[in-house]
This record gives structure tokens, sequence and C-alpha cells, in this order.
């Protein structure tokens, strides 16, 4: 990496954390609760009330850490979706891996718990995550078995995926009856990607398939470049090809599971974030993966707060935020493609 | 065995799905909280004494009836349409966003009679939204996907609607969520008969004639463009003109559709393909069969949509979603254009 480069991507990279700061800031501040920033700070400090002190650390920080830890997945999950398949269109979302996760676990709180949210025992919360993978993959493992034909073209890929999609979610629809009223809306909510696990308990449930599948795809993301060049001067570089594609792919899903199992159907997300990161830093993986990141930490943080304040006291699933920036966006990309 | 000749399989398809047609209305009427045994019905239509039965076949069980029939019919004549003028085997009202497009306008209309009490809808004013936003979303996903001179590329069709398609199902949700419709809106954003009546029939039923005929007329047209735009254009074809008149067409009776039955989906990529199998590439043929086709299967889809989990009711938008995606995975595994 020369100088410049380097320097540049320091700069991108500094601008989105300060960025994530402020929106994690305002975020803080956000809720029911009416906090003035110094009133944050001084809870922050330990010298709050006894509300305030329970507003910010039990139910405003552990959903904020989520919104990081899901809009990281998603975002990563898009990008080595996107550079496997070699198509700027690809996203665990559009493909029906989310869906497919999420409709994994409404199943499994079904019949766990009866019925999805009031009381859902530590078990479930932890065994969770596990079941949404399940899920994800049973999706993923769908769409390429019917996408392949001599091979994976990466259009056919896509429309199986949108196909597979499309189907989860009927199932899904057709499952919420089965739920009372109050529990249809949430699982309305669900569907259309919002973040509710938000107690520590699920924090510390999702963190480390997150944390560790991370890293383990920064440490392959080399592979992702090689791989860009095409199979055959892939596998002339020593890489073993279809090996490699098919550990990173499962990396991406277990990536978009796990933050599925806890934010529901985000979709358009893992689509954009590590397209601006292409833009702003070159598409050298590397480089890109933590810049993605961020713009999808960055993205989905904000996103979240606007979902939660915006037409509060009534909470808007974030999917829906989403999917307003994301649409125009991916319709542009198409555009201009 | 003899091979039928096309005309021949036309004619058997027309009248062979007619006739399952009627066994299907016959069940659809007597199925329901209350069953009515076929005999019942039948003495029911036939003597006219106004006992509760009647009351129930023709105030509720009717009017259901026949609205299944028509959107049925309507949706995959959109589809039939949709099909011939972009050469595409899965262009569709519901892949192409043109439905969803239609619900959302709708669940706007609701929530702006929530917000502004003096503010009342009547169906009617209810099917020129639908029509407002099935042609906003048609045209948007049209324009995306062109690829000039009347081209149309098949990949960026279904994502371009699927992409828009999902948004205005995501605001509509949101919309309702905030303003407290959901179940409300629910029943459109899923799709489902529940709410027919007699109303809807009439609406239906004049919106259906004008773009019936209208097909009909335009069949011999969509036969030549089928067969690519340099033939179409070579025959002295205005293709532009007549891709306008067919896109305004398919917004008039998904709209329509719509406006009644809420986000119904793949009815117009399943039945065209099961027709087009059978009586081959004349429009004249395959208009007229999709229709009664389209008729048997929402008819079916709405006795299915009753048994699954009675009391209560499935969506059927969801019922036809699970069968469509085979028939649409299948299509495209066989479509070159997609490699």
């Amino acid at each position: 990496m020369n100088k410049k480069v380097k320097r540049k991507w320091l700069i991108t990279a500094s601008i989105l954390v300060l960025l994530i700061l402020a929106v994690l800031f305002i975020s803080l501040n956000t809720g029911s609760l009416a906090m003035t920033p110094s009133e944050v700070i001084q809870t922050l400090l330990g010298q709050g009330s006894r509300s305030q002190q329970l507003a910010l650390f039990e139910l405003r920080m552990p959903r904020i850490i989520m919104a990081i830890l899901v809009g990281g997945a998603l975002a990563l999950s898009g990008s080595v979706l996107q550079g496997v398949t070699k198509n700027d269109l690809a996203d665990a979302g559009i493909l029906g891996i989310n869906s497919g996760a999420a409709l994994f676990v409404v199943m499994y709180i079904y019949f766990m718990n009866g019925n999805v949210y009031s009381g859902i025992s530590n078990l479930t919360i932890f065994t969770m995550p596990i079941v949404a993978l399940v899920g994800a993959i049973i999706g993923a493992m769908l769409i390429y078995i019917l996408a392949w034909n001599r091979g994976i073209k990466a259009s056919r890929l896509l429309l199986i995926g949108i196909g597979i999609n499309i189907a989860f979610t009927s199932l899904l629809t057709i499952f919420q009856l089965r739920f009372t009223t109050t529990e249809y809306n949430r699982i309305m909510a669900w569907t259309s990607g919002s973040i509710w696990g938000t107690s520590w308990k699920y924090v510390y449930a999702v963190i480390p398939f997150i944390l560790i599948v991370m890293g383990l795809i920064y440490y392959k993301a080399r592979y992702l470049d090689v791989m860009h060049l095409g199979d055959e001067l892939a596998t002339g570089l020593g890489v073993k090809v279809e090996r490699t594609r098919l550990l990173l792919l499962f990396l991406a899903v277990i990536l978009a599971g796990v933050a599925t199992s806890v934010a529901g159907n985000i979709a358009f997300l893992g689509l954009i974030a590590p397209h601006m990161a292409r833009r702003l830093v070159g598409p050298k993986h590397k480089r890109q993966l933590p810049i993605a990141a961020l713009i999808g930490i960055l993205i989905l943080l904000g996103a979240d707060t606007l979902a939660r304040s915006l037409f509060a006291p009534i909470e808007i699933p974030v999917g829906i935020v989403v999917a307003v920036i994301g649409v125009p966006y991916f319709i542009y990309l198409m555009l201009i493609d | 065995m003899r091979k039928l000749t096309r005309r021949q399989s036309y004619y058997f398809l027309l009248i062979g799905s007619l006739m399952i047609l009627g066994v299907g209305m016959l069940i659809s009427i007597s199925l329901g909280a209350k069953q009515i045994s076929i005999s019942d019905l039948l003495k029911s239509l036939t003597t006219g004494i106004k006992d509760i039965n009647y009351e129930i076949i023709f105030s509720v069980r009717l009017p259901r009836a026949i609205c299944a029939i028509l959107v049925g019919g309507y949706l995959a004549l959109s589809g039939a349409i949709m099909q011939g003028v972009t050469r595409n085997p899965i262009a569709e009202p519901s892949v192409m966003g043109i439905t969803q497009g239609a619900t959302f306008m709708i669940a706007l209309a609701f929530v702006l009679q929530k917000v502004s009490p003096g503010l009342s809808f009547s169906y009617l004013n209810l099917m020129l939204f639908a029509f407002l936003g099935a042609s906003i979303s048609g045209t948007l996903v049209y324009v995306v996907s062109s690829r000039g001179r009347g081209k149309v590329d098949p990949v960026k069709l279904a994502l371009a609607g699927t992409a828009l398609g999902t948004l205005l199902i995501s605001l509509a949700s949101g919309m309702a969520i905030i303003n407290n419709l959901s179940q409300q809106l629910g029943f459109w954003i899923s799709g489902g008969l529940t709410g027919a009546n007699w109303q809807h029939v009439k609406i239906l039923l004049g919106i259906g004639f004008v773009g019936c005929t209208l097909s009909m007329l335009l069949a011999p047209r969509l036969t030549i463009l089928s067969l690519g735009e340099d033939v179409a254009i070579g025959l002295g074809e205005k293709t532009n003109r007549i891709r306008l008149i067919a896109l305004l067409l398919v917004v008039l009776l998904t709209g329509a559709s719509v406006a009644v039955a809420g986000n119904i989906v793949f009815v117009g990529l399943v039945v065209p393909q099961i027709v087009k199998s059978l009586v081959g590439v004349d429009y004249k043929y395959i208009l007229p069969c999709s229709f009664t086709v389209g008729a048997v299967f929402l008819t079916f889809g709405d006795i299915l949509a009753r048994l699954i989990n009675p009391p209560f009711e499935s969506p059927i938008g969801s019922l036809t979603a699970l069968i469509g995606v085979p028939v649409f995975i299948y299509l495209i595994r066989k479509e070159r254009a997609y490699e």
C-alpha cells in the first residue's frame, strides 16, 4: 500500500468513526425519557438518577451496541457475497438468506414459547442464533443448489434468490396467523426488520459469532481479491477456488443469519454499504471491508435512531428506513450500469 | 393418439376450464362458517325462498366467488399481455412492482381517510388510487429495465420490480403501523377476498368489460410483437403505441384487482405459462384461456385459503406466491437469457 492511498484510507476511516460517534451520542439522547446532552454525560460518568441510569445502561446502550454489531455484520456479509458472486447487486436480504433465518427463528420461538416476545427463556435466547444459522444455511443451500447448472451464474443466482425470498416471506405471513393480534404486529416488524433483541442477554448471545466471523473474513480478504481475477488465474495463484468460495459464502451466511436472529429481515444494507466503500477506497478488500463495516454501522445506527424518534412513541421497523435509503440507491445503480 | 391441433386444444382448454370453474364455484359457495350442502344450494337458487341460506349465498358467498373469478382472470390476462409485450417469461404485474404500487396507494388512501376525518373515499375512488400507483410503479420499472428500442433486460426487470415492490410494501406496512391500521391494511398487503361484495362485482365487471374487449382487439398485434421488435416493425406495426396501450390495459386490470382483493402475486406468471404450453403462441387463443384458467386458479386458491387453517383464512397472496415460486424458479433455470 503506498503512502497516499494509506493516508486517504485513514482519513476516510476517521471521518466515518467520528460520524458514528456523533450519531451514537444523538442516539443516546433519543427516547421517551428526555435527557439533555450534559445529563447523558453525567449519567455516563455514574452521576445520573436511577431512571436515567436505567434508560441509558439497560435500554439504550444494548440496543446501540446491537445496531453496531448488526450493521457491521450485514455490511461485511454483503461485501463477501458480492465478491464471491462477482455481482454488485448481491445482498443477503435480497437473496432470501435473511428471510430463511427469520422464518426459522419465528417458528422456533413459537414452538418453544407459544408466542413471540412475552417471556422468552434464557435457553431460547442463547440457542436462537444457532437456529437462525440453520435457517440461513438452509436458505443459502437451496439457492445454491437451484442455481447450479454446470456452474453458478451470478444473475441466475440472484433471480433464484429473489424467488426463495418470496417463498420464505409468504410462509412467514401464513405463520403469522397462528399468533394473536398483538403478536401479528410484532411479526410484521420482524419481517420488515427491527432491532428487537435489546437487552444485554441478546448482545452476549450474538457477540461471539459476529466478532469471530468478522475476524476470519478479514483474514481471508486477500482471497477475495484473487478470486476477483477469475477462477483460472486464482487457481494458478494456488487458491483452491471452489473450497475457498464455499468457505467465504458460509462465513457470509453466518453473519447474515446471526444478525437476522436479533434484528429481523433488514435488506439492502449489505448491498449499499460495500458499494459506497468501493467508491471511497477502491476495490481492494483489505481496505474495503473495514470501511464497508463502518458505513453499515453508520447507516444502521442512524436509521435505528430515526426509526425510534420519527413517529415517537410509535416505533417503525428500521428495515423500512433502510429500504427507503437502499432502494433508490439500488435503482440508481441499475440505471448507471 | 393423434396430436391435437392448436385450435382443438384451445377449445378443449377453454371448455374444460369453464367446467372446472363451475364446480369450483359451487364448492366456493357451499364453503364457510355455515356449511351449505350442494343440494340446499341448488334448492335456494332454483326456488328463490328467502331463508337464511339464500341470504348467505346472495349477500356473501356469491359476490365472493364472482370476485375470485374476475380477479384471477384479470391478473392472468395482465401477465399474458405483459409477457407478450416484453418478450420475457417472468414479466408479470407483481414481479414488475405494479400490484405493489397499487397496494401502496390504497394504503395511502386509507391513511388519508384516517388522518382527515371529513374525507371518505368510495370504492371507485380507491380504484383510482390503485390505478395511479400501478401506473407509476409500472412505468418506473419499465423505464429502468429497458435498454433502448423496446428491448427489456429480463434480469433488471425482475430486480428493479422486486426492489421497488419491497420498498412500496414496506412503506405501506410502515404507514399501517404508525396509524394503527395494521389489521385493515394487512389484508391488502397479503391479499384476500374476505370483503368482496356486489359493489366490487359491478365495478370489476365494468372495468373488465372495457379491459377484456380491448385486450382481444389487441391480441393479433401482441402475437406479432411477441415475434420480436424488428419483425413487428417490418410488418408495419407501431410498436411503441402497442406497448403503451398494453401497459394501460395492465394497469387497468391489475389496479382494479388490487383494489378489490389486495396484493395477490404470481397469478399472471403461472397461468399464461401453462396456457402457452398448451395452445401455442397465438394471443387470440392465449388471452381467453389465460382468463378462464386464471379464474380457476384463484377460485381454488380462495377455497384452499379457507381450508388450511379454519376458522381463520390464510392470505391468498401468500398461497399464490408459494405456488408461483417453483414455476418462477423453473422458468429462470430454463431461460438462456439469464446466463
